[in-house]
């Protein structure tokens, strides 16, 4: 059991900043994301695309922000199960709750503030009709153990860097790895593309343009997929099939928490702490909404400002504080490292 | 002050038609004014923040006014969403100009 002060799910710039407003109470906390890397959003849909409206940066890469923010709040060393979707909550007797994810890691913290944008990413999944028959039965929406492919039969669907990347990595591991997609151009990397016409060139990726999946079939487990090119349809053998169309955010299990919600987002108390309808369970930055409510992220920090001193309060009852400036008292980590500003140097005029 | 809003009929996702107007000097696009007349729940619509990466403001073009014609980011996007048909167009690709006076679009299912 991972145990916490403030358990955050959501690891996005909200999330990462409330470890640094945290840490300066002395409040320690750890993050859950469902994606594998820190920066939410930021990190995962447009890392290279500049942002103009963080206050003091004219212009910072959302990758970039996601790295200074890391930066920001590693002296006060924040856990982190990443990779892993928050599906359950449970109330303690002693006030406390138990968040325990998809793969069954239990976390155990008084506060927990969720901070997760627009929910947790899950692949978006094709139309077809008996898709949900064959989950995990030779269909998968990601790979995660590529050795899995070994001297198999593939069969990737969609045209974008990740379908380009892993065809271009299984064509050296499957047996026989086909790449099919509803057009004839991709919009992955260039050189990835030039990669997989090469590889189809030397006959170790075949590629089936413009065509879609439309069918899949098999016993308990899939044998085949239906792929319709232009007017032709026919069957293709395969024993694994992995439609890369991409990720969605979506609520997800969030929405089964008791939480009042509001068009998609979490209803909180604005006039005072961002607090939803359980006490004790926060929700800020865009996962949050009240009357006036806007997305930004610059708005995200100042709500888990706030709420790191109510969660305080909780944690601290009745232990009296006052906000203190980073630039009076300095910022000591809980890695023993200490920033202060250096003291002024008084030289009498003799 | 000279009336600058454009006519646009908008079909939400449950056939309902909104006859609506909108502004053509605030740099809107067709996904922001679905979104500022709350045509279609937040979060499901424009969730990308309006980049042409998420397909969540796809719609289907009814009228046949003129459209800016189609950049690679969106042709891309579409190549890849779900519900696709031939006058398909993400919303938020489209800016709210005087030329759109009489458009009509119907909003694709959420996917």
């Amino acid at each position: 059991m991972i145990t916490t002060d403030i358990l955050i799910i959501g690891a996005g710039p909200t999330g990462l900043f409330t470890v640094f407003e945290a840490g300066l109470l002395k409040l320690k906390c750890h993050l859950i994301d469902a994606l594998p890397q820190p920066g939410g959003q930021c990190s995962e849909i447009y890392p290279k695309k500049p942002i103009y409206d963080i206050p003091a940066y004219p212009e910072i890469l959302a990758g970039d922000l996601t790295d200074k923010l890391m930066e920001q709040c590693k002296q006060f060393e924040p856990g982190f199960t990443l990779g892993e979707r928050a599906d359950t909550i449970e109330k303690q007797e002693d006030g406390s709750f138990i968040v325990t994810t998809n793969k069954g890691t239990k976390h155990k913290a008084p506060v927990v503030a969720i901070a997760g944008g627009l929910g947790s990413f899950e692949p978006r999944k094709p139309l077809i009709d008996n898709i949900s028959d064959y989950e995990d039965k030779g269909l998968e929406y990601m790979i995660k153990e590529p050795e899995m492919y070994r001297n198999k039969r593939v069969v990737i669907a969609g045209g974008g860097d990740s379908a380009l990347d892993w065809s271009i990595f299984l064509s050296d591991v499957a047996s026989e790895v086909t790449l099919i997609h509803r057009r004839n151009e991709f919009r992955g990397h260039l050189d990835s593309v030039e990669k997989v016409q090469e590889l189809k060139s030397a006959g170790k990726i075949n590629l089936i343009t413009p065509a879609e999946v439309v069918g899949l079939e098999g016993e308990g487990k899939i044998e085949s997929v239906t792929v319709k090119q232009e007017a032709k349809v026919f069957k293709k053998e395969c024993d694994h099939f992995v439609p890369l169309f991409g990720l969605s955010p979506k609520l997800g299990p969030i929405a089964n928490w008791g939480l009042e919600i509001e068009k998609n987002a979490i209803k909180v108390n604005n006039a005072l702490d961002y607090q939803t309808n359980i006490p004790g369970i926060f929700a800020i930055g865009d996962v949050n909404t009240y009357p006036g409510k806007l997305k930004l992220i610059l708005c995200g920090f100042h709500e888990a400002t706030l709420m790191c001193q109510a969660a305080y309060q909780i944690i601290n009852p009745g232990k009296r504080y006052v906000l203190k400036y980073t630039t009076v008292a300095g910022v000591d980590g809980f890695d023993g490292t200490r920033k202060e500003a250096p003291k002024a140097v008084v030289k009498a005029i003799e | 002050m000279e009336n600058q809003d454009v006519n646009i009929t908008i079909i939400d996702r449950d056939g309902v038609t909104h006859k609506i107007e909108a502004p053509t000097d605030m740099a809107m696009n067709l996904m922001e004014v679905v979104r500022s007349y709350e045509l279609a729940p937040e979060g499901t619509i424009g969730v990308c923040g309006g980049m042409a990466m998420c397909a969540s403001c796809q719609c289907y073009v009814l009228s046949d006014t003129e459209l800016p014609e189609m950049q690679d980011e969106e042709e891309a996007m579409l190549s890849e969403a779900f519900y696709v048909k031939d006058n398909s167009r993400l919303g938020c690709q489209i800016p709210i100009t005087p030329e759109l006076e009489g458009l009509e679009v119907e909003l694709a299912p959420e996917s």
